[in-house]
């Protein structure tokens, strides 16, 4: 399981890579979206997966699977989710202000 | 049950929550924003004196102890830098009442100084390293938003890139943190440094730290500095002036709280590298500072190479010289913020970017000028300003460690700090005016009183060093001292 | 251009009530078992959009005259405020407190603080999402 899982952070991993290293604005944020993806399967895959029984207080008796993990990814999530929507907002306000979505053209006029 | 602890994080929230809900009413929102960060100035001096007499606080959230839960430490280092955050928060809040702008004023600008400054409080006082993430976080959503306030062309796409480079920062962050986690399975500061001690800084331990040396590296512009000028160019001066005091600092101390408490064991790897980036960043500063005619480009290339200085101190990592990184982070802090809204105001006197188009400001705005001179030999280390104290202890720092080649760069860049805004001195503010008296623009009381109350702060922190003496000494023997800090946490 | 979305306004009609109720369950269950005020708020949220899509934005803002933002703002207040009350009781800050009441015709039941705190999530989540969500559609400001 772990194999398969680091091997799917490295495919999201390139994805995201692919993606950053565009010049489209859109295909960049997209790409910081599967990466931070990508950073919480590390999380959850690092930490174990499921080595015992779920954590919760009904079930406790039996060793059960270490909960920080999801607890840091939650976090994160959280935090990626809002991140994420502020630079579509700021990526569409760009769009408006120079009518572009192409880094090229974002570059600016050195030190004017 | 210390809950004085968390108040530099709670505070600010909650007020400027509140200020969400008076949007329009701008004067509340100043008055309670001034009444905020005075309050936070005291609260961190009552704190300070209460670590003096009884060690360092901690607070744990929900009564979860730790290693388990998470957990706020008060220490004078962090306490310190908090107090100093607090008075240049007041100061640049003060001069952007005159400054920023009713329509700023109405698109949150108060709630976001306040979110940015419970950020950046919280990650000088968290004991967990993933609340440190957190807290940065915090941080930087309210400076992207602050970048981006205003919405003018170019401060959008600057922030967009801004925005950006954080993201794959903190991914950095996050990724290090997996590793960190999976290899010593825990994530309390004070916990790291016991594992890390008994495991032994192994070569998979040093990696991961070398990743959150660029983690650290790229928030405080250390050698990775590519994007701070274009980002710290764009903001109002107020808000320029914040980031400057502030973002880069909050990585400074990042940097120096792991490399002291948590991965000290291989020097000859981590601060060998730490010192080199940081020799090479002065460099690259003392260069850039020299190259460009653009005042904002002058002043944040002036960021890039205190950034430089401070970690030098961490990089030898001797006692008087980690005593001089406290001091210099201390006097940066104040000085950056005086030198940006100096900057700032003298854009907006002359409607020039460009120092060698001005000239002649003395004339006109002679305490003004003068100010100038001030930040200027403040900023060179010339007694009896606060520059002084930290570059004399970074120097016996590197004196003792016996590295000379770096200790002649470290002063060197102070000639070439004192030889770029000297620049800008003679040109700008002295030489001679085109415009006649009388017709000049009005420096609004308003933004002189702020510049004035910086320099008292500069000139209190060089004279009055003997006074703070004993709380830097306090901070210092916890950074040299590890078992200190793990001691106050960890204890039932 | 006017679309034909007949199905979607039926079919919202009815989803609609039971991803509220989702939402509700998720928040309640969130005590013991998996949900909780996050998930519960964005599920909410989801409804909202959801609502949005279907009638239209002029139409919802007559049933919902909310301003988002503010409500996202009475949610961080209202989790913070939790937080903040253990500190007037002298307890570390953010501990929760419990309480075992009798209700009648329920039975035994735990009235639980942190259920506050979880109201102010949810909130905050509702909040941010859609005020996220409109800013985008209406095109900017």
């Amino acid at each position: 399981m772990e194999t398969m899982m680091i091997l799917l952070i490295g495919v999201l991993v390139s994805v995201a890579t692919y993606l950053i290293l565009s010049k489209n604005v859109i295909r960049v944020i997209l790409g910081t979206a599967i990466l931070s993806h990508a950073v919480h399967l590390l999380i959850l895959t690092i930490a174990g997966v499921k080595k015992g029984n779920v954590p919760l207080l009904k079930e406790a008796e039996s060793p059960y699977t270490d909960a920080l993990p999801q607890a840091l990814i939650l976090t994160a999530i959280v935090i990626s989710f809002a991140v994420t929507a502020f630079v579509l907002v700021l990526a569409f306000r760009i769009y408006q202000t120079s009518k572009s979505d192409d880094f090229e053209s974002l570059r600016g006029q050195k030190y004017e | 049950m210390n809950n004085l602890v968390v108040m530099p994080l709670v505070v600010p929230i909650m007020i400027g929550i509140v200020l969400v809900f008076l949007k329009n009413h701008i004067r509340v929102q100043r008055a309670l924003s001034l009444i905020t960060m005075l309050s936070l100035i005291f609260i961190s001096i009552v704190l300070l004196e209460n670590i003096q007499a009884s060690g360092i606080m901690r607070l744990d959230f929900g009564g979860w102890l730790p290693p388990y839960g998470i957990s706020f430490v008060a220490d004078s280092f962090a306490i310190l830098l908090v107090l100093i955050a607090s008075i240049v928060t007041l100061i640049c809040l003060i001069y952007a009442y005159s400054s920023i702008g009713e329509r700023h004023e109405k698109m949150y600008f108060y709630p976001f100084v306040l979110f940015m400054i419970a950020g950046v409080n919280g990650s000088f006082m968290t004991g967990d390293i993933f609340n440190l993430f957190v807290c940065f976080e915090v941080m930087l959503l309210a400076s992207y938003a602050l970048i981006a306030l205003g919405g003018n062309k170019k401060q959008l796409r600057e922030s967009l890139k801004y925005v950006l480079i954080n993201v794959l920062a903190s991914w950095f962050f996050l990724v290090a943190l997996a590793f960190l986690y999976g290899t010593l399975g825990t994530l309390n500061m004070a916990h790291l440094s016991v594992r890390v001690a008994e495991e032994g800084q192994d070569a998979l331990l040093t990696t991961i730290s070398l990743l959150f040396l660029v983690v650290f590296a790229l928030k405080a512009g250390l050698l990775l500095f590519f994007w701070l000028p274009g980002s710290y160019s764009v903001p109002p001066t107020a808000v320029a002036a914040l980031f400057g005091a502030l973002l880069t600092k909050v990585g400074i101390y990042a940097l120096i709280r792991m490399f002291t408490l948590v991965f000290y064991h291989k020097p000859e790897v981590t601060h060998i590298l730490i010192e080199g980036m940081s020799v090479v960043t002065i460099i690259a500063g003392c260069l850039g500072a020299i190259a460009y005619k653009d005042l904002r480009q002058v002043v944040a290339y002036n960021v890039v190479i205190g950034v430089g200085f401070v970690l030098m101190g961490l990089g030898v990592a001797t006692d008087s010289s980690l005593q001089g990184s406290i001091y210099y982070l201390m006097h940066d802090m104040i000085a950056k913020a005086m030198l940006f809204l100096i900057v700032g105001t003298m854009i907006n006197l002359t409607g020039e970017k460009r120092f060698d188009r001005m000239s002649g400001l003395i004339r006109h705005y002679p305490l003004f000028g003068w100010l100038f001179f001030i930040v200027m030999i403040s900023l060179a280390g010339i007694p009896p300003f606060s520059g002084f104290v930290g570059k004399i202890l970074i120097g016996q720092g590197l004196i003792e460690a016996e590295s000379y080649v770096v200790l002649a760069i470290a002063f060197f860049s102070s000639v070439v700090v004192l030889y770029s805004l000297l620049r800008v001195f003679l040109q700008a503010i002295f030489g001679e005016t085109s415009v006649s008296i009388g017709d000049e623009k009005p420096l609004p009381k308003g933004q002189l009183i702020p510049i004035l109350l910086l320099a008292c702060c500069t000139f209190g922190l060089g004279f009055g060093a003997e006074g703070f003496s004993s709380f830097v000494e306090d901070a210092t023997k916890t950074i040299v001292n590890p078992e200190i800090y793990i001691q106050a946490v960890l204890e039932k | 251009m006017k679309t034909n979305d007949v199905i979607l306004k039926t079919v919202t009609k009815v989803v609609v009530f039971i991803i509220l109720t989702m939402a509700v369950y998720l928040f309640f269950s969130g005590h013991y078992s998996p949900g909780g005020g996050f998930i519960g708020g964005l599920v909410l949220a989801s409804a909202i959009v959801l609502m949005y899509l279907a009638a239209g934005i002029e139409i919802v803002h007559k049933g919902m005259p909310f301003d988002f933002k503010i409500i996202a703002a009475i949610g961080v207040l209202l989790a913070t405020g939790t937080g903040f009350a253990s500190v007037l009781f002298g307890q570390d800050f953010l501990t929760q407190a419990a309480i075992a009441v009798h209700f009648p015709l329920i039975g035994e039941k735990e009235l639980a603080s942190v259920v506050l705190f979880e109201a102010g999530v949810t909130l905050t989540v509702v909040g941010v999402v859609v005020t996220i969500i409109l800013n985008i559609s209406e095109g900017g400001e």
